[in-house]
């Protein structure tokens, strides 16, 4: 009788065994680089010979590393604001005031999305090149702003399909203007759309390296950049140290957005998904 | 201030859909779609008019040999993907969804870490120095380091990587909503698991199988930084060799071998929407 019941649940243990190691080749990787990051060895080894802080302190010492992050930084806070910006208020358009042609609007806004990161590089690069862009601030802002906008209308259009216009008329009915109205009756329920839309732009422009290979360099070496020039190099544990603050940035967007969700989430559910 | 506007406000109103979109199309169109229509007129005029680039791509061997590489890995990775996410899909569908929910973290977590975290990553376990080979020397398993970087294999598998999380959304939106009592019913009537699999559960989900896979290929039609880094010449892809001629200033090369990539992308793009409807593409990718 047991080894009839072992072997019914056998399958399920298999499963979940078979699952575990999927999960253990998504994560483990990762956190490979933090270990080689305290290292004390002169290169790769593993295990580490001893344990040092050497390599974080050649990242922070080293104004070629730090210029780069605050640089990507600068870059992808400007973008935020302008794939938002601009994103929402297509976004409004497509919702709110279709116009005939709209569909065709829509998917030229999505192109950046279809069309293979390369090649969506050399069309800028092209742009650039006639501009004097190249390596320019604005010129990669523009560039990370083409690769963010996709995502970033993708998410507002939800965020508006979830406002309940009869909210808004309420408003309007009892003599509020229309700025009143948005700022206190549809902002509020745009807010986690808007955020979302945020993250996503961010880390569009804080990972995309593609582009700058291209377009950047010189004055306009972001971080990423700097990150593929040194793989390409030179293999030393100042870019394992590099890679653990950015693993633990990623893991820190990543719970908080996970927990905005999960509250937001609550939050309908608590309302009894009227919706 | 004294402009307060009010839904229907006349002819200004008109006007306004326009100004609003108007930066984003700009945008999009002047620097990205206006360029690319002139890097495709670019690909039939340099270095001299004619479709010269074009007979290049079938006729020349080497052009070839990348065309094939690119699609060979896609397809490699695809399967890879596949095999890897259809249990790890069915056992999140099958879970509570607050369970799920947090072992989706797992799936999660690798999108959310930079690409470049990841290259490095690959490098430091599959390198002749790596964790992998020290750890196969150390136990005593070989004398010698395998070749695990450089070559077909690293770019598979980190490709599969960077796509595990494609393909197990896609899926997994899917068997979501896969009716659990269909299952139940069939091995209520006395069908074994694999008849009950074979004959209800994976026709079932194949409009999953067919997404994922379909989405992993399109993607993997576009890689460019887990070839450069993780692998060797001979798995210069599409992507590689465009970058490789434009900066070298072969653009009518670099440029047609650009229009047949967005040609067989945008083609699987049409069989998917054929197939599947392009808004599954969000609804799968933003699923839970």
């Amino acid at each position: 009788m047991i080894v009839a019941s072992l072997l019914r649940r056998l399958p399920n243990g298999l499963l979940w065994a078979y699952s575990v190691a999927v999960f253990a080749f998504l994560v483990v990787p990762l956190l490979v680089v933090v270990p080689v990051s305290f290292s004390s060895g002169m290169y790769l080894q593993f295990p580490p010979p001893g344990l040092s802080l050497h390599w974080y302190e050649d990242y922070f010492g080293d104004p070629q590393w730090i210029d780069a992050t605050i640089l990507s930084l600068k870059i992808a806070l400007c973008v935020v604001v302008l794939a938002v910006g601009i994103g929402s208020l297509a976004a409004l358009v497509i919702v709110r005031m279709p116009f005939p042609g709209i569909g065709l609007v829509r998917l030229i806004l999505m192109t950046p999305l279809i069309v293979p990161s390369v090649v969506v590089a050399i069309a800028v690069y092209s742009v650039y090149v006639t501009f004097h862009l190249i390596g320019s601030f604005l010129g990669i802002v523009l560039a990370h702003t083409i690769v963010a906008l996709p995502f970033t209308v993708v998410l507002m259009v939800a965020g508006f399909q979830r406002v309940d216009r009869r909210l808004e008329e309420a408003s309007y009915t009892m003599g509020a203007s229309v700025a009143w109205t948005f700022r206190h009756v549809t902002l509020p329920i745009l807010r986690p759309s808007i955020f979302a839309a945020a993250i996503f732009a961010f880390i569009a422009s804080w990972d995309e390296i593609i582009m700058v290979i291209f377009i950047g360099g010189g004055a306009g070496t972001t971080l990423p950049l700097r990150m593929f020039n040194y793989l390409r190099t030179e293999i030393n544990p100042t870019i394992a140290a590099v890679s653990t603050l950015l693993l633990v940035f990623a893991i820190v967007a990543f719970a908080t957005a996970e927990t905005v969700r999960m509250r937001g989430n609550a939050r309908r559910a608590a309302r009894g998904g009227a919706s | 201030m004294g402009m307060v506007m009010r839904p229907g406000d006349g002819r200004w109103m008109r006007l306004l859909p326009f100004i609003l979109v108007g930066p984003s199309l700009a945008l999009i169109l002047l620097l990205f779609l206006y360029p690319l229509l002139r890097l495709v007129a670019e690909s039939f005029l340099d270095p001299t008019p004619g479709i010269e680039n074009y007979v290049a791509v079938v006729t020349d061997p080497t052009l070839w040999q990348i065309i094939e590489t690119t699609l060979a890995i896609g397809t490699e990775c695809t399967v890879v993907t596949l095999v890897l996410a259809y249990p790890v899909s069915y056992l999140l569908s099958r879970l509570p969804r607050s369970r799920a929910n947090l072992l989706m973290m797992f799936v999660l977590l690798p999108f959310w870490t930079s690409l470049l975290v990841r290259m490095y990553a690959w490098m430091v376990l599959l390198g002749r120095h790596g964790i992998i080979n020290e750890a196969i020397i150390g136990l005593g398993l070989s004398d010698k380091p395998f070749p695990l970087l450089y070559n077909r294999f690293a770019v598979v598998v980190g490709m599969s990587h960077f796509l595990l999380p494609f393909m197990v959304l896609s899926l997994y939106s899917t068997m979501i909503g896969i009716d659990r009592s269909l299952i139940e019913a069939a091995s209520c009537m006395g069908s074994t698991f694999r008849q009950t699999f074979r004959r209800i559960y994976l026709p079932l989900s194949l409009p999953g199988v067919y997404a994922g896979c379909l989405l992993v290929f399109i993607l993997a039609m576009g890689f460019y930084i887990t070839p450069a880094l993780l692998g060797s010449p001979q798995e210069t892809t599409i992507s590689v060799y465009i970058q490789q001629q434009i900066q070298q200033l072969n653009w009518g090369e670099g440029t047609a071998m650009a229009v047949v990539l967005v040609a067989i992308v945008i083609g699987l793009f049409a069989i998917y929407d054929r197939l599947l409807g392009f808004d599954r593409l969000f609804r799968d990718v933003g699923a839970r």
